[in-house]
């Protein structure tokens, strides 16, 4: 817990920043409208930590996303009955997606960073190879409703991410998360002493692609259909989990930091754009903030173990 | 191993050394005939920004007139009509067919240029003297497409058609293949006047001014406008800004904010809510692309408020958004039915009939009262209405649409 | 010169390839090539064109040459243990640089190419400083640099700029016989990387620590300045590339280096070349074989008119399945 203090000192300080330029952000709608914003790349943060805390990388989520979206909207075709099943579809397909990633990672032994690539650039090419070239089809309103309406004052977003992340808590609390931090730690001694590490990196890729499932189903909800949804969101789900300093190689760091720094990071663009910073430098300070928070969190390390994985 | 790896450096050296002298030939182009300035207007610092340095007052000016002005040809086939259509003679190149023509594509990454794509091989497949068709895709990459053209050159085409992925990077590789074929250029430009012909849309400027003259129509004087924009630094998007810039200069709306959304849905309507919620009320809605026109009005339906104004394009989202919910609305387009002049002018040069040097076709609006003749149900979320595919054989499975 | 770590990789034999690459997978990467090379002369056999064309050769290696390059630059850095995710961004910046300085006049030249050498090596520097000093996985680290490239870009161009004398472009279009000069210019990067790594004590040392950096260290390796070196080599590549695009665009464009895809193809190509994404394990041969690779697929899409969509599948596939069988012959090995 000790990496994970620092993360929610620069979160509480951003909302502070935020809160005065803008003193209405505080109250309760305005608030609620930001975690709604945030919801998805939290909830993917939250699925890459898994993968991370596990040694591995998951750079397929972004264009798994589009592609749940591109599906949804061909498959429901504006169609009240085809919501509900399709909402189920997507979820499969998500595990699916994951499952593939996992056991070409782990029994093919081929590199996460590289099998996950390659899931990406397939995921884009075959789901549009499926509808022509652009997408087709449209949502259905039921479908939206999850991404853009609420119940009563809260939005549905909120109280899907409220679930996960309850559900990536205990995930962590319980057996398997202990085994999936001793595999990222070291799998070696984590074999030795009984996990079963294909299995346990496996489970980990499964929840990631779950996690982008969701994250479709409240993006698309939330905007509607587009071809470039999921663009970029990979880089910034890792982004936010070792902004959360978990660890990249795995075995240090927890779910919650990994979801604040998905929280700090859409803070911080929140942040950019109220003082108009928007646009050209908006990269900049956002580079210039990562690194500068990941250095900080490197410097409370022991010096040997950050020394061995430049 | 010493020795060996050292007679390997050695012969290799030596073949370097050996083969500028066996043989030095150059793929490199011609210089380019004539450049087109980029000239740029100073303007005094408004709410709206500097004015872009892609600003030419001449090409504001003409396109101006030609928003007013008349086109030839008949209207049922706007892709065939021009305006301000000074002829040039073709009959260097004709030659009887049949016919191979060959075309460099810059991408097919956006449904745009997806729609475009189809309808320019549907008009393929309507002329049998067209008996070979190749098109190379250079997923929007300069050097790929570079190499493309070149790679075009040995293929025995008879006309080459180019869609460049950026102006002044594709102009040294078209110029180059002037010589060889006869070239047609189309979408955007390249700053070489050595292609047979030109064609395009009347262009951005009346795209922006269009969307701007209806605003500042529709949203009473000290009203607050947003604008909308993509990215910056692309040309057909930026001549769209700087044509709406003057126009709201010109009057008393207030423009508070010029934002960029990525074209990403999300954030633009993550974008227009946050305005909504500094400014309260927003009273018009200015975008230079229609993409995430849907999303923008959305943000004001979750927020509670009336849809103001707003301009969209021809995408069939924004015409159903508009349709359905009643909204104030223009959609200026840049219509997809370019896609099929570059082979019909093709034809014609290879026939050696007179083709217009610069192709200026129509740019239709859409407007209140034309939406119901736009709005094609059945057809996919992001199709363009102004396809001119209709009439085209395969319409509309082929464009992801059903009967 | 001899270096126990360096016997170790390099069995005896004396098989040309295997000398070239210190690595066997390098030459798994050449029999796949060849095996494509006669299926690209069969299919455009069958469609009626011909794979061996002087154009089509030519195009090959046009197509190659700016990625090639870059690729060289990451797989030492990759050799090292660590990544470069900037190349891209740099590689924009760095054809901007050489266009305005240059603004089209012959004198300026000399210039040009030392100020980007100087950009890109200051880069290389503060990534591998970061990575260092500051002790920032590279995959965050060099994306970080990469944001503010990208910021520095955004606010300074809108569109291409700049402008390359006649005489320099030469480098992107000339070419000796069958020979491109980009491609002479890719073999030269590639020719001194090979030498860097197979015959000095900096390339053992880079060996030695992307295998083990805490051995290497322990035998007295900084491994610290290598990884820095690797870094600003690495960022000189991609400079390199920014200068031969300038020459091929005849201008510097702010987004050539992100629509060439070049950080994540570059390092796909290094991998589909055999070396280890983990580091010590590779060499610049497979690296080459790598890119030919690619651009063979691409010349065969380019013939049989491969819709752009299929191309990703193709290229994942091929992406995944050459990594699942480099990772079993490891194994078996």
């Amino acid at each position: 817990m000790r990496r994970a203090l620092p993360i929610f000192v620069v979160l509480a300080g951003l909302l502070v920043a935020i809160a005065i330029a803008n003193p209405y952000f505080l109250e309760p709608p305005a608030f609620l409208a930001f975690v709604k914003r945030a919801a998805p790349l939290v909830i993917l943060a939250a699925g890459q930590y898994f993968v991370i805390v596990s040694g591995e990388f998951d750079l397929s989520v972004g264009s798994l996303v589009t592609a749940e979206v591109v599906i949804a909207a061909r498959l429901i075709d504006g169609s009240a009955a085809a919501t509900w099943p399709v909402l189920g579809l997507l979820i499969v397909v998500g595990a699916l997606i994951g499952l593939v990633n996992g056991i070409v990672t782990t029994l093919l032994r081929v590199p996460s960073f590289i099998t996950t690539l390659g899931t990406l650039l397939i995921l884009s090419g075959a789901v549009f190879l499926w509808t022509g070239g652009a997408p087709r089809g449209a949502l259905s309103p039921q479908f939206r409703e999850l991404g853009r309406g609420s119940l009563g004052p809260v939005p549905w977003s909120v109280l899907i991410l409220v679930a996960v992340a309850a559900a990536a808590i205990y995930a962590m609390r319980a057996g398997f998360g202990h085994t999936l931090v001793a595999t990222g730690d070291n799998d070696r001694a984590a074999a030795l002493s009984g996990v079963r590490v294909a299995r346990v990196r496996t489970a980990a890729f499964m929840i990631s692609g779950l996690s982008a499932a969701v994250a479709a189903i409240l993006l698309g909800g939330f905007a509607g259909v587009s071809a470039q949804v999921g663009q970029g969101l990979e880089f910034q789900a890792i982004t936010a989990v070792v902004l959360g300093g978990v660890a990249l190689g795995g075995g240090r760091g927890s779910v919650v930091a990994a979801m604040a720094g998905a929280f700090t990071l859409e803070a911080l663009f929140t942040l950019l754009n109220l003082y108009g910073i928007s646009g050209a430098l908006e990269p900049a300070v956002q580079g210039v903030i990562i690194i500068a928070a990941v250095a900080l969190g490197a410097v409370n390390l022991p010096r040997s173990r950050a020394a061995a994985a430049p | 191993m010493g020795s060996y790896s050292r007679r390997i450096i050695a012969a290799a050296a030596l073949a370097v050394l050996t083969l500028p002298a066996a043989a030095c030939t150059s793929d490199k182009p011609a210089p380019a005939a004539s450049a087109a300035p980029a000239g740029s207007a100073g303007s005094d610092e408004k709410a709206t920004g500097a004015q872009s340095k892609f600003f030419t007052q001449a090409d504001y000016d003409a396109q101006m007139a030609m928003r007013r002005a008349q086109p030839t040809g008949s209207p049922d086939k706007p892709w065939e009509q021009s305006i301000d259509a000074q002829l040039v003679d073709t009959a260097a190149y004709q030659k009887p067919g049949p016919y191979h023509l060959c075309f460099s594509n810059a991408a097919v990454n956006n449904p745009w240029r997806q729609v475009g794509w189809k309808t320019m091989q549907a008009e393929v497949g309507l002329h049998k003297e067209i008996v070979r068709f190749t098109a190379l895709d250079a997923e929007g990459k300069d050097d790929k497409q570079i190499s493309d053209i070149a790679e075009l050159q040995g293929k025995g085409c008879d006309v080459l058609i180019v869609s460049p992925n950026t102006t002044a990077t594709l102009t040294p590789a078209v110029s180059g293949a002037c010589p060889k074929v006869p070239v047609i250029v189309f979408d955007r430009g390249v700053q070489t006047d050595c292609p047979v012909t030109f064609i395009k849309p009347i262009g951005g400027y009346a795209f922006g001014a269009e969307a701007a003259e209806f605003l500042i129509d529709k949203v009473p004087s000290g009203g607050k406008i947003l604008a909308l924009r993509i990215l910056p630094g692309v040309d057909v998007l930026e001549t769209r800004w700087s044509a709406a810039k003057v126009a709201f200069d010109n009057s008393d709306r207030e423009i508070v904010g010029v934002e960029f959304t990525d074209g990403d849905a999300a954030k633009t309507k993550s974008i227009v809510s946050d305005y909504i919620q500094r400014y309260g009320r927003i009273d018009g809605v200015w975008m230079d692309a229609g993409a995430t026109a849907v999303a923008a009005v959305e943000a004001f339906e979750d927020a509670g408020q009336p849809v103001p104004p707003i301009n969209g394009e021809d995408q069939q989202d924004f015409l159903q958004k508009w349709h359905d919910a009643k909204l104030t609305a223009i959609a200026p387009t840049y219509p997809t039915y370019q896609w099929r002049t570059p082979v019909i002018a093709a034809l014609k040069i290879l026939k050696g009939e007179q083709v217009p040097k610069v192709w200026n076709l129509p740019q239709p609006t859409i407007t209140h009262a034309n939406l119901a003749t736009y709005l094609k149900p059945g057809m996919p979320p992001l199709h363009y209405a102004l396809c001119g595919c209709e009439d085209l054989p395969g319409y509309p499975e082929k464009w992801g649409g059903t009967p | 010169m001899t270096q126990p770590l360096k016997l170790r990789r390099v069995p005896a034999g004396n098989s040309f390839l295997r000398r070239l690459s210190a690595d066997r997978p390098a030459r798994a990467v050449y029999v796949a090539l060849a095996l494509l090379i006669v299926l690209g002369w069969l299919l455009f056999a069958l469609d009626g064109g011909r794979f061996l064309s002087q154009e089509n050769i030519v195009g090959i290696q046009q197509r190659s040459a700016a990625l090639g390059i870059v690729a060289i630059g990451q797989t030492l850095v990759i050799l090292a243990g660590s990544l470069d995710l900037s190349v891209a961004y740099l590689i924009s910046l760095t054809s901007l640089v050489a266009a305005e300085i240059m603004a089209g006049a012959d004198a300026n030249v000399p210039a040009a190419v030392a100020a980007v050498l100087a950009v890109s090596a200051l880069t290389g520097l503060v990534n591998g400083l970061i990575v260092t000093r500051l002790r920032v996985h590279a995959f965050i680290a060099t994306l970080g640099v990469a944001l503010i490239i990208r910021g520095a870009l955004d606010e300074r161009y809108d569109g291409p700029a700049g402008g390359v004398p006649e005489s320099f472009q030469h480098l992107g279009y000339d070419r000796v016989g069958p020979f491109p000069v980009s491609a002479l210019l890719w073999a030269a990067v590639g020719a001194c990387a090979w030498l860097l790594l197979s015959r000095t004590r900096l390339g053992y040392r880079i060996y030695a620590v992307g295998g083990d950096a805490e051995v290497a260290r322990l035998s007295g390796v900084r491994t610290e300045r290598v990884v820095v070196a690797v870094h600003v080599l690495c960022s000189v590549c991609a400079g390199i590339a920014g200068l031969l695009l300038a020459s091929r665009l005849g201008a510097g464009a702010p987004t050539v280096g992100t629509d060439g895809g070049y950080d994540l193809e570059s390092i796909a190509a290094v991998v589909l070349g055999g070396t280890a994404l983990a580091g010590g394990r590779g060499g610049v041969a497979g690296t080459v074989g790598g890119v030919l690779l690619l651009a063979v697929l691409d010349s065969i899409f380019n013939q049989l008119e491969v819709n752009s969509f299929a191309k990703d599948v193709v290229r994942g596939v091929v992406l995944v399945a050459a990594l699942a069988i480099h990772a079993r012959r490891r194994r078996t090995a």
